[in-house]
């Protein structure tokens, strides 16, 4: 696959995240064109286009958006998921700070095709520079007429909302999310009801991803058929596939749904210091980890599951055969357990057992029987919880044993094996 | 979020919410004014943002502020004050450095990183230095992963760190010099940034003119995508219905702008010279040149055809 910049097309000009710039390159044109069009026709052509969401989920975005009741006379809302934070993930910041733009036009596409006239855009706290960066978008899109009252003379009304989070990855699922954002302590929702019918303050919502939405002002322009000239019909599209770990050049690159990682290590200049690629994740640590057996999998939403993973965030982490499997996902169920709202027993529990459980294979206090019991907590996590997090806690665990069981196994005797990390054994 | 079994806030006593000014009274009710009439309570996370750039940490004033600002009780106030991370429970540092450990960062160096600002500023997690100069703590992802190992200073970036650029940072803070993040803006205090991430930009032109923010990895494909002269797909040429795979050379007679990839800061000295700088320093500030592109208005003509039906919903986004 070659690359496909469309929604990395003006990374690197004269600061394109200016609005004249934007204007400059083709923005805002999307949302003049989709004003001369219904409201339905915009939710249908989403929906013709097979836009599915980048956020993890890959749910079809048009089907979210024709889920919103019409005619109900409530407030309806549009929210911005931009709490980027699965392990990995590295690219809804850069497409924030590079084309803040590209996400509000997006977000003014959307809430004419919804009949919204608030949007919030929820951005991890921790991301100040993205939070500065989409705020004074925001104002500068204002001042001419984007935002606010009556948008360019259409009657359309939207006011933005840029909210900044407080450090919570669970805040990254929807309805935990909207919680979050109604004040509460970030813990998800029993669905159904779902967002479209029971979201923000109990009213009709979308949930979007950035990079969601930061593809619809080009498939306004482009139609339909243009976005599934690239990649699977059933998941097509341009993709940013964020590379990082042992390889030359980590980065974003932009290349059609279903590039495989072949194709990519070839863009990135190969792995990063001439050892053979051992594990990865197709698209964070949430997404069973992939090996060598792996490197022509399509990394699409289908074909990655078909393998055994999913395709997630396309957050393509790269690790080679001097990284230790066990220390690597150890430090991601540390991250799970820190992670773990609370909410759920199972969940909470399960990631607490986790934790112990590799502190002791990283030790050499550990049995055979350990690696049972990690398959056995996973069986008891997996699908027992409200939301994703806990089965994705699961992903890195059960996938590792599964490709890389003797290695659990040489840390029963003696801990573990790669030079250098039972010294940071207590790093925090 | 933060760790629920060591969640324990000091409420020994009921907290004076008359030890914030007017106008940090002002600003909670600016901030109020952002979220639809009836909803006050969204305001609840940027105004613990805010009582904390006052006050450096959430206390028993804080949270008392809070509820009487929204008409919450502090119970609930200090509930979601416990829940969140960024949420002091002791006095902060003028800096916050955060040292990402979690699998990529932690492997590729930032264990290390962590383990020596340890032991140079004799803290541990969490632990602020004696002269309340610098609180240390670990971070989880800070979805930076292609510039990792990263460290950020009051959530500013120092990308691919190693232990002795670390140890500098560290020590010009100490000094009271303020080193330059490699991305976003230049660094302010703890407090200073607390009132930014409350949605606060007091100086519009500072903000304005912070021209960074990128850097070769968020770059890098786009200019490979130029260097082999490989693009997406013209919106033109797709909407006619007879596109393919993407062109290596511009089709004629198609004159929208985003056949392809826009000329990048490929020709830009500044933009490739920053690749061999050490760490710790902006990657280029120099403003990139770019050919303008001709503006066309594309026009597409998608066909149209609904379809329905499907009953479930995204779960875990990024």
């Amino acid at each position: 696959m070659p690359l496909s910049p469309v929604l990395t097309k003006r990374f690197g000009t004269d600061q394109p995240w200016k609005i004249d710039n934007y204007e400059r390159l083709d923005g805002y044109a999307g949302l003049r064109k989709a004003l001369t069009m219904q409201p339905d026709e915009l939710i249908a052509l989403v929906k013709d286009s097979n836009l599915r969401g980048r956020g993890g989920a890959g749910f079809p975005t048009g089907m979210k958006w024709s889920f919103i009741p019409q005619g109900d006379g409530k407030p309806h809302y549009v929210v911005v998921n931009a709490d980027e934070g699965e392990p990995g993930t590295c690219r809804d910041l850069p497409l924030m700070m590079n084309d803040p733009h590209a996400l509000i036009e997006g977000v003014l596409i959307a809430c004419y095709a919804v009949r919204a006239e608030h949007a919030f855009i929820y951005i991890r706290g921790e991301a100040v520079h993205a939070i500065r960066r989409v705020t004074q978008a925001v104002v500068e899109a204002r001042r001419k007429g984007y935002v606010g009252r009556n948008v360019l003379g259409s009657g359309l009304d939207v006011e933005i909302t840029v909210h900044g989070g407080a450090g919570a990855y669970i805040c990254g699922e929807e309805t935990a999310l909207l919680d979050s954002l109604e004040g509460r302590r970030g813990q998800p929702r029993l669905k159904p009801p779902f967002p479209a019918t029971n979201g923000l303050y109990d009213a009709p919502t979308v949930v979007n991803n950035v990079g969601t939405l930061a593809s619809v002002p080009g498939i306004v322009l482009g139609g339909a058929d243009w976005f599934k000239a690239m990649g699977p019909e059933g998941s097509p599209g341009p993709n940013m596939y964020s590379l990082s770990g042992r390889v030359a050049n980590p980065g974003q690159y932009e290349a059609p749904m279903g590039t495989t990682l072949r194709e990519l290590l070839e863009m990135a200049g190969g792995m990063s210091r001439g050892k053979a690629l051992k594990f990865w994740t197709p698209g964070g640590s949430s997404t069973p980890l992939f090996t060598q057996e792996h490197l022509d999998t399509p990394l699409d939403f289908d074909a990655a599951v078909k393998a055994g993973s999913m395709n997630g965030t396309s957050a393509v982490m790269i690790f080679d055969e001097d990284d230790c499997v066990v220390r690597a996902v150890k430090k991601w169920s540390e991250f799970y357990k820190h992670e773990s709202c609370g909410k759920c027993t199972p969940c909470r529990e399960g990631t607490y057992w986790y934790v112990g459980i590799y502190e002791r294979l990283e030790a050499g206090d550990a049995t055979s029987e350990d690696v049972a019991t990690l398959l056995d907590l996973s069986d008891n996590i997996l699908g027992r919880s409200f939301c994703a997090l806990g089965d994705g806690a699961t992903s890195p665990v059960s996938s590792s044993i599964k490709y890389f069981r003797d290695e659990y196994l040489a840390h029963v005797n003696g801990g573990c094996p790669f030079p250098g990390v039972k010294t940071l054994a207590g790093a925090h | 979020m933060t760790n629920f079994r060591t969640s324990v806030i000091q409420l020994d006593r009921p907290g004076d919410p008359s030890v914030f000014d007017d106008a940090t009274r002002a600003d909670a009710a600016a901030i109020i004014a952002r979220y639809p009439e009836g909803q006050a309570r969204s305001a609840l996370l940027p105004m613990l943002h805010l009582v904390q750039s006052v006050q450096s940490q959430i206390t028993a004033d804080g949270i008392a502020f809070c509820a009487d600002q929204l008409g919450l009780t502090k119970a609930q106030v200090a509930a979601v004050a416990t829940f969140y991370t960024m949420y002091k429970r002791t006095p902060t540092g003028e800096y916050l450095v955060s040292v990402c450990t979690n699998t990529l960062c932690g492997v590729l160096g930032g264990d290390e990183i962590f383990a020596a600002l340890k032991d140079e500023l004799g803290i541990g997690n969490n632990g602020t230095t004696a002269d309340g100069k610098i609180t240390l703590e670990h971070a989880e992802c800070l979805a930076a992963c292609d510039y990792a190992p990263v460290v950020t200073v009051n959530y500013e970036f120092f990308d691919n760190q190693t232990v002795g650029s670390a140890r500098t940072v560290v020590s010009q803070l100490r000094n009271g010099e303020r080193p330059e993040p490699t991305r976003g803006a230049p660094l302010c205090s703890f407090k200073q940034i607390s009132r930014q991430i409350a949605g606060f930009f007091d100086d519009e032109n500072a903000i304005a003119s912070d021209s960074n923010g990128t850097g070769i990895p968020t770059e890098v494909g786009v200019k490979l995508a130029i260097d082999r002269g490989e693009t997406a797909p013209s919106y033109a040429v797709s909407s006619s219905g007879s596109a393919g795979a993407s062109t290596s050379t511009q089709p004629s007679g198609q004159t929208s702008a985003h056949d392809a990839p826009l000329k990048t800061s490929k020709s830009d000295p500044a933009a490739d010279e920053s690749s061999a700088k050490p760490p710790a320093q902006k990657a280029s500030r120099t403003p990139r040149k770019a050919a303008a592109p001709k503006v066309a208005e594309a026009e597409a003509a998608p066909t149209l055809f609904g379809d329905d039906d499907a009953s479930t919903s995204e779960s875990t986004e990024g």
